[in-house]
């Protein structure tokens, strides 16, 4: 019995760690198969360096034809599935071909690696980093390992976060004029605003504001859209009267956002919107959407 | 069957949203206990999720609040402990706000907001300005007005007053000031919006509802008052123009009325005071259907108790001139609203009147100008037929009255009687009465002929009749009521002076003369009376003063009273004409006037001839007659006389014989009058007692006949005792024989077997013997003179 599981088990273990994996923070990852892993945290131009240690399983020798490390940001399409667009790619050798008979360690580094993307994991698309090490074998196949890592980059504060104002209306019906106090938030933000009725003539049940993410994917005839509504929150509850105004905060934190993601690489743009809606009480909708940036603060903390 | 069927759902779904937040209570107590701040959270915003209901009455909607509101106490107190144990409220504040229905959120960020102030971490006025700001989220009515109420419940104690710990430099009592303005401001503003949604035809019943949520409103201007800094500088200047402003400019009758009426209830009286000029300045603004009488009155009423309520007030009241202050707002109200039916006019008038009594005792002149006012109202628009306002009159014209206690005041105001003009003659009865009680109840003695000729004037609807064809509904009993409180009122009317006396009394008399037959028996005695004192003291005084050139003397005054008995025998009142007659002649008597004397009875006599035909009136009067003869002394022999003659001739021809009998010997006294030597005609006497004694004996014979018994002794009995009378007073004709005959004839009759047994009559005479027998046993001279009787 031992003989046959040996037979499917890898012939070594192949370990990958970062020379400061025990202070470098962790980040959740879900993995495809739906769970989660913790995974180191880096951000563009850091040096991304450590070990690789490869252990023979007990009595046996692996033998290769050269041992290397590659740094890869890839970029996945679900509808393409396997399908990876690898738009960076870095390669350190760390064997020439030889035999491993017993525990073998190698340090490797990538110093101030361009990260310009961000780990991303949306519903059609998704953008990864990964570390591989490959061990070529000739017939019997190459030994792979992935490890997996997560880029977030940090934008400093906008120099110029105009607000959005902005009067709709539906002629003879219904005019509004609402606020947002930025056109910029980053992750951890408050939406700060108010609606201003200027003219209520129908039965207004009540309004929410809407944070919805716009993914798109593909370029041309192949685009796919995909919208999804990531908050829904209650501003408003009966009908106003003319002149009245309603306040506007919304906590940003609770909600899982990204940056927004504009034309990444040519295969997919990530964009979010507010989207102010009234529902009067025959459950009809009014609604205006705008589009706010989302971009990430660095932690203060 | 429609409504029954929506109070059934109603229940049902009051009892469903009460299981689910007791549900979601139930799990929010676990977190509680296991220190779950995220499940707390999750599970106390899905129990309140419970309040988004619109499906529920205000009424309902209560029951379900007060649930939640309990729940939420226990929330709160959680909050507090989590702070302690590290949670900073900051966080917690914004924690709470991650909720994505509004309703459940505002009510986390409240209970939190008020954790967030004790906690100090930040200014109270800070918390308290977004607290307020993000309700405006709410703007469903119901919901709205509850949300707002927890607000103002739970920060109430949490404002930065004065005093309180949450002051501080950032933090003023302007600011509590602001924050529960506000609130009040939108709530008000809520609640007026209630009644325009919906469909129209349940107006009525949303009206309702709103008048269930109006102490919600209220509750703010109740905490305004609390403030304790509010001073009157600040109410003047902030609070009041602020709250008028949104009273005058949310234009919704039932919100104006209430809120009005809030404002003068809930703050102090001596604010009111300082500000009447800028609340009454509201009045006028508001919309027409606002029923500002009653609130009028109802200010006027409390600053007429603050007035009542210490002396010390007053100076106050005259310093900002409440009065004008009020007459004028009172002015504007009633010209601004022209439909204002006249009782609410009368109301405001009556309020104001009660006001000015209260605090300007010593005016009369407002008392006047009140009146003057109010009758300027009703004049143009004839009688009131309105009961109402009638009744609000007999309030308004009492009020003095009751105030002053004295009619002469009253008597002074000169708009007073132009005011029961416009009364029907119910009313103006009713107000008479009310004045006359008001004069009977004080004592009051009105003295000259002016004030007289005045209050008759005010109670004219009683001493005569305003309106012909009223009979129909004439009480009998009422009348005479009334016109026996006419007759003590007459009673009242007195002056030490003679002249004066008389001239009220020709004033009274010439009014109630032509206050029409049915009155004059109530009206003519006291009447007749009040003259009969005078004439008495003008006896008492030096009789030498009421000569010829003095207007106030007896004969003259004998001259009226004649006139007016006169009058009665139009009534016809006979009767009474002939006592007052025969009075008038014992008076005449008394001023040794004999020919007025012998006028009276020859009066007397007339009446007696000539209208006094029932036959026991004419005994009554009969006997009437024969004392007051019998106590005259100023006739001469040849009047006496006459009139003598006549009276023992009336008597015998009185129609039963035991009548005639009786008024026969009772004419004996006619002869024999006591201390007048001249007057003692013992003869005529024992004519008169052997007559009447053969009319007994003739009756006695009569009973015989008709019904074969010969009736009782009584009269013999009667007849010994005036001769036992007469032997006593020493008539010289009267003999013992004489007597000891007739008490033998007594004891013969009354041992005989045609006599009915009469036991009165038995202790009659036993008692007539026993006499006999006490005047033997005194002894002297007494004794010797009855010995011989047996």
């Amino acid at each position: 019995m031992n003989y046959i599981i040996g037979a499917f088990k890898p012939a070594c273990n192949i370990s990958i760690t970062f020379s400061d994996g025990k202070t470098r923070k962790q980040v959740p990852l879900k993995k495809e198969n739906g769970q989660t892993a913790m995974v180191p945290l880096f951000q563009s131009q850091e040096n991304i360096a450590g070990k690789i240690s490869i252990e023979p399983v007990q009595g046996k020798k692996v033998e290769h034809n050269g041992i290397k490390i590659e740094l890869l940001g890839q970029i996945e399409m679900y509808f393409d599935r396997g399908n990876f667009y690898d738009f960076t790619s870095l390669v350190r050798e760390l064997d020439v071909p030889g035999e491993i008979y017993e525990r073998k360690t190698y340090p490797f580094e990538f110093s101030t690696v361009e990260m310009p993307y961000e780990s991303y994991n949306g519903v059609n698309v998704r953008l990864r980093y990964v570390l591989k090490v490959t061990i070529s074998r000739g017939y019997a196949g190459s030994i792979v390992e992935y490890q997996d890592f997560m880029v977030r980059n940090y934008t400093p504060p906008p120099s110029i976060n105009t607000s959005i104002k902005m009067e709709v209306g539906i002629e003879d019906c219904l005019h509004i004029e609402f606020e947002y106090n930025k056109s910029k938030y980053h992750l951890k933000d408050v939406i700060i605003g108010k609606i201003y009725f200027l003219l209520v003539r129908i039965k207004i049940k009540n309004m929410d504001l809407e944070i919805r993410r716009r993914e798109s994917t593909g370029s041309g005839a192949n685009t796919h859209v995909e919208t999804e509504t990531l908050a829904k929150f209650e501003l408003m509850d009966g009908a106003p009267v003319r002149g009245e105004s309603i306040p506007i905060r919304l906590f940003l934190s609770p909600y899982e956002l990204t940056p927004t993601h504009r034309n990444i690489n040519n295969k997919f743009s990530v964009k979010y919107y507010l989207n102010l809606v009234l529902v009067d009480e025959e459950d009809r909708r009014y609604f205006k959407q705008q589009e706010v940036t989302i971009y990430r603060l660095a932690d203060t903390s | 069957m429609m409504i029954p069927d929506g109070i059934e759902d109603e229940d049902k779904w009051l009892t469903a949203g009460i299981a689910g937040l007791q549900q979601n209570a139930f799990y929010m107590h676990r977190a509680l206990d296991t220190n779950n701040l995220k499940d707390a959270l999750k599970y106390s915003a899905q129990m309140l999720s419970e309040l988004r209901t619109s499906r529920l009455s205000p009424h309902k909607y209560y029951e379900l609040y007060m649930r939640a509101f309990d729940e939420l106490r226990k929330l709160e107190m959680f909050f507090r402990e989590e702070t302690k144990r590290g949670c900073s409220t900051i966080e917690l504040y914004e924690l709470v706000q991650h909720a994505g229905n509004i309703l459940p959120r505002l009510y986390l960020l409240c209970t939190v907001g008020s954790v967030y102030i004790k906690s100090k971490e930040a200014p109270a006025k800070d918390v308290l300005k977004d607290l307020v700001e993000m309700c405006r989220g709410i703007q469903h009515p119901v919901r709205g007005l509850f949300l707002r109420s927890y607000l103002s419940q739970v920060t109430k104690d949490k404002l930065p007053d004065i005093g309180s710990e949450y002051e501080g430099d950032a933090d003023t009592v302007m600011d509590a000031l602001e924050f529960v303005l506000q609130n009040f401001t939108e709530m008000n503003k809520l609640w007026v919006r209630m009644q325009h949604q919906g469909p129209a035809r349940e107006k009525d019943k949303r009206e309702k509802e709103r008048n269930e949520l109006r102490d919600l409103v209220g509750k703010n201007l109740h905490v305004l008052s609390q403030i304790e800094g509010v001073d009157l500088e600040m109410y003047r200047d902030t609070v009041l123009p602020r709250v008028l402003e949104q009273v005058v400019n949310c234009k919704d009758e039932l919100a104006q009325y209430y809120l009005m009426d809030c404002i003068i209830q809930v703050f102090p009286d001596e604010y009111h005071l300082q500000t009447l000029e800028i609340l009454l300045s509201a009045c006028p603004q508001l919309q027409p259907a606002v029923d500002i009488k009653t609130m009028l009155s109802r200010l006027m009423e409390r600053l007429s108790n603050y007035a009542a309520s210490s002396a010390e007030v007053l100076p106050e009241f005259f310093h900002v001139e409440a009065f004008a202050k009020l007459s004028n707002a009172i002015g504007q109200v009633i010209e601004a609203q022209v439909d204002m039916p006249i009782v609410g006019a009368v109301t405001l008038y009556s309020s104001l009147l009660t006001f000015s009594l209260h605090v300007h005792p010593d005016r009369l002149d407002y008392v006047d100008q009140i009146l003057g006012a109010c009758v300027g109202k009703l004049s143009g628009k004839g009688k009131l037929e309105d009961s109402k306002a009638t009744k609000q009159i007999v309030t308004l014209l009492s009020a003095p009255l009751e105030k002053y206690n004295d009619i002469e005041t009253v008597l002074k105001l000169s708009n007073y009687p132009r005011f029961m003009e416009y009364l029907d003659d119910g009313t103006n009865k009713v107000m008479a009465n009310v004045i006359i009680q008001s004069i009977l109840k004080n004592k009051t003695c009105i003295s000259t002929a002016d004030k007289v000729e005045a209050l008759f004037e005010l109670i004219k609807g009683l001493i005569k009749d305003l309106d012909e064809n009223l009979d129909d509904e004439f009480d009998e009993e009422d009348f005479n009521e009334e016109q026996s409180s006419v007759a003590r009122l007459i009673q009242m009317l007195y002056n030490d002076d003679p002249e004066e006396m008389l001239k009220i009394i020709c004033t009274v008399k010439k009014h109630i003369l032509s206050g029409g037959t049915k009155r004059l028996p109530f009206t003519v005695p006291p009447l007749i009376f009040n003259s009969l004192k005078l004439v008495r003291n003008l006896q008492g005084q030096d009789e030498s003063v009421s000569g010829d050139e003095s207007s106030a003397n007896p004969k003259k005054l004998f001259q009226l009273l004649n006139q007016t008995i006169e009058a009665l025998s139009t009534v016809p009142a006979s009767e009474l004409a002939l006592r007052l007659y025969l009075q008038c002649a014992e008076a005449a008597n008394d001023s040794d006037l004999e020919p007025v004397a012998y006028e009276f009875f020859t009066q007397a006599y007339i009446l007696y001839e000539e209208e006094i035909s029932d036959s026991k009136a004419q005994v009554t009067a009969i006997h009437l007659i024969i004392g007051t003869l019998q106590r005259m002394h100023i006739f001469g022999v040849e009047n006496r006389d006459t009139l003598t003659h006549k009276a023992t001739g009336y008597s015998a021809k009185l129609l039963k014989k035991p009548d005639q009998c009786r008024a026969v010997y009772a004419c004996s006294h006619l002869f024999w009058v006591e201390d007048h030597e001249n007057n003692k005609d013992g003869e005529r006497v024992l004519f008169c007692l052997k007559r009447a004694l053969r009319i007994a004996n003739a009756a006695q014979q009569m009973a015989n006949a008709t019904r074969g018994s010969s009736g009782s002794v009584m009269l013999f009995i009667e007849i010994l005792n005036k001769y036992l009378y007469f032997f006593e007073k020493g008539n010289s004709h009267i003999t013992l024989d004489s007597i000891q005959g007739l008490i033998e004839l007594i004891t013969t009759e009354m041992q005989s077997e045609t006599v009915t047994p009469d036991p009165a009559a038995d202790a009659f005479f036993a008692s007539t013997l026993r006499y006999i027998q006490f005047q033997k046993d005194k002894g002297g001279a007494v004794a010797e003179k009855y010995e011989p009787i047996k």
